[in-house]
């Protein structure tokens, strides 16, 4: 019987095939820890009466939801980090780098064919270049901090197959909502998907990023693409024929199959308060809006920043829209300030602020009030996400988000 | 773990995300009791105050889903729930509870049976029974009871580094 993908990068881990449905252990190549979680992990990891790490080279800390600080409180979890990463020997801190699911594989960590783990849910991002990769609560982290290994369960695996050119005003944005909005918010509980096709073959790495991310959201335990020539040149490795043999076998069995034809695909919006609430921009357009974000680690890379650009070019804002553009990493807001993208952004009314995590996660720069709209371009759209429990947010691609701040009302891209 | 005992019920939705369990902004609050006001605040801000020790919630779907924050699961353990019955978990979730001791029983019908104030008795492994009426459940497996019968994952972990 032949493998999906995530069997075959479990299976290579544990050195043996593996099956859906079993529980195996597996030694872990990266841990990714985050400042919200970071004091937590530290007090469960001394609690649990560990003496050492099991590999300081292969833990990352990464500050980003509290930068720059908004409470009085936040910095105290900057400095049990630093206390932590000196008493152990970790060399691998970033502390005003950018978003950590950008920093783990633009920072040369997680490669194809590795096993990661985060303490923040969104670790599934690292599928975009063939990894495994998950998210934990801060109690597993701390084991895996001083054992190096973890349980996991061999999921079932959904293959997603998109073929065919997406149309010019469509992202890999529109594609992973309109997936969501098919496999509803808990369709993919325990499972993995596998993006194929020859629309995924042509997406670069950041388009692919888009995706992966938002794997979690229909419960996906992982979201995962077949690394190639463009994924080894992103991450800075030789396309050997070890990374060659991570793809799925002809004969691999799939839990499901979902087949999309690029061509139908159009720009949707993710509609209050749920992910999978998914309908076509066509049908809200129109509706007035107090804000457009554009950032994240779903969509604040140098491409999302270019797509806006270009659509803004030599344009303004609507004069009532609070426009917020967050480049998900210092490397990309240099890369943006460099080829003058920030520039135009700034000219067509932006506030661009510092890489983090602040707005998407409901804690800081741009924040909103009772019955205030936004459309946004990061990954959730629940309930008091992005402020009070009264803000309707509605995810878009940035096509989507920087046409609407164009208007102020809600707008599809040309 | 398979003692027998009654709790009253809360009745919760489907797709109760852990935004609603636990909103971002209270996270860098020093400890889990500092949180439990706000506990489902977004959906229920009256709920955290009125929830009993020893109470349980019934829930719908993909109960968890959303975010890995394990403040969620722990705030829950500190409101005194002794068990969570839901039609489905959404997996970090799931892990999270169990690595902090909290019972979590997954059942398809209950929750459409239930009132919000009613009492259930809970025979772990085994059956609730709700107004007479009884309901299966199965048991956790081998790897997952072990954590929750050491009462969680640090305890687990400090008998693997023979400290307790």
């Amino acid at each position: 019987m032949g493998h999906t993908l995530v069997e075959k990068v479990i299976g290579n881990k544990v050195g043996r095939e593996v099956t859906p449905g079993e529980i195996v252990t597996v030694d872990v190549d990266w841990c990714m820890v985050d400042d919200i979680m970071v004091p937590f992990c530290v007090s469960k990891f001394e609690e649990m009466g560990f003496k050492k790490v099991y590999d300081p080279d292969k833990i990352v800390l990464i500050y980003d939801h509290f930068l720059p600080a908004s409470q009085v409180d936040d910095s105290r979890h900057f400095r049990v980090g630093n206390e932590f990463a000196a008493k152990y020997g970790l060399k691998n801190v970033h502390r005003t780098d950018g978003v950590c699911h950008q920093l783990m594989t633009e920072a040369g960590y997680v490669k194809p064919g590795d096993i990661a783990f985060g303490t923040d849910s969104h670790t599934v991002t690292y599928g975009c270049v063939g990894a495994f990769s998950t998210g934990i609560g801060y109690t597993e982290m701390a084991g895996i901090l001083g054992t190096g290994q973890l349980w996991i369960k061999v999921p079932e695996t959904i293959k997603v197959q998109v073929d065919g050119k997406l149309p010019a005003n469509v992202t890999s944005k529109d594609v992973i909502l309109r997936v969501l909005g098919d496999l509803t918010a808990s369709g993919a509980t325990y499972q993995s998907l596998e993006f194929v096709g020859s629309t995924i073959d042509d997406m670069s790495i950041s388009s692919r990023m888009a995706m992966s991310n938002m794997a979690v959201e229909c419960g996906a335990k992982n979201g995962i693409f077949v690394p190639d020539e463009k994924t080894c040149e992103y991450c800075g490795i030789e396309y050997t024929d070890e990374i060659r043999a991570l793809r799925p076998d002809e004969d691999a069995v799939y839990a499901r199959v979902m087949k999309y034809r690029a061509e139908d695909m159009v720009p949707v919006l993710a509609c209050p308060s749920q992910v999978d609430n998914i309908k076509d921009v066509s049908e809200l357009e129109g509706k007035q809006v107090d804000e457009v974000f554009l950032g994240s680690c779903t969509n604040g890379r140098l491409e999302d920043l270019h797509v806006a650009a270009e659509i803004m070019k030599g344009k303004k804002k609507a004069p009532f829209v609070q426009f917020i553009v967050t480049p998900a990493s210092r490397k990309i807001y240099k890369e943006a300030l460099d080829d003058g993208t920030l520039q135009i952004l700034s000219d067509a009314g932006a506030i661009i602020t510092t890489p983090g995590c602040g707005l998407c996660c409901g804690r800081a720069g741009g924040i909103l009030t009772d019955y205030e709209v936004v459309v946004a371009t990061n990954n959730r759209n629940f309930l008091g996400r992005m402020g009070t429990s009264k803000v309707q947010i509605y995810l878009a691609s940035p096509a989507t988000a920087a046409a609407t701040a164009l208007t102020g009302v809600i707008t599809a891209a040309k | 773990m398979s003692e027998t005992f009654t709790a009253k019920i809360w009745v919760l939705g489907d797709d109760i995300d852990t935004d609603i369990i636990m909103p971002t902004e209270y996270l860098a609050l020093k400890n889990v009791e500092d949180m439990k006001p706000y506990a489902f605040s977004p959906l229920r801000p009256e709920l955290a105050a009125l929830i009993g020790p020893g109470d349980m919630i019934v829930a719908g779907k993909n109960f968890g889903c959303g975010s890995s924050r394990e403040q969620a699961p722990e705030v829950v353990k500190a409101l005194g729930i002794s068990c969570i019955v839901a039609k489905s978990y959404a997996r970090i979730f799931f892990r999270n509870a169990i690595n902090n001791g909290i019972l979590l029983i997954e059942n398809a019908d209950l929750r459409d049976y239930v009132e919000e104030g009613g009492v259930a008795e809970v025979t772990p492994g085994e059956k609730i029974v709700y107004n007479g009426k009884e309901f299966k459940i199965a048991a956790l497996p081998d790897n997952l009871l072990e954590i929750l019968n050491a009462g969680g994952l640090v305890k687990a972990m400090r008998k693997r580094n023979g400290l307790d």
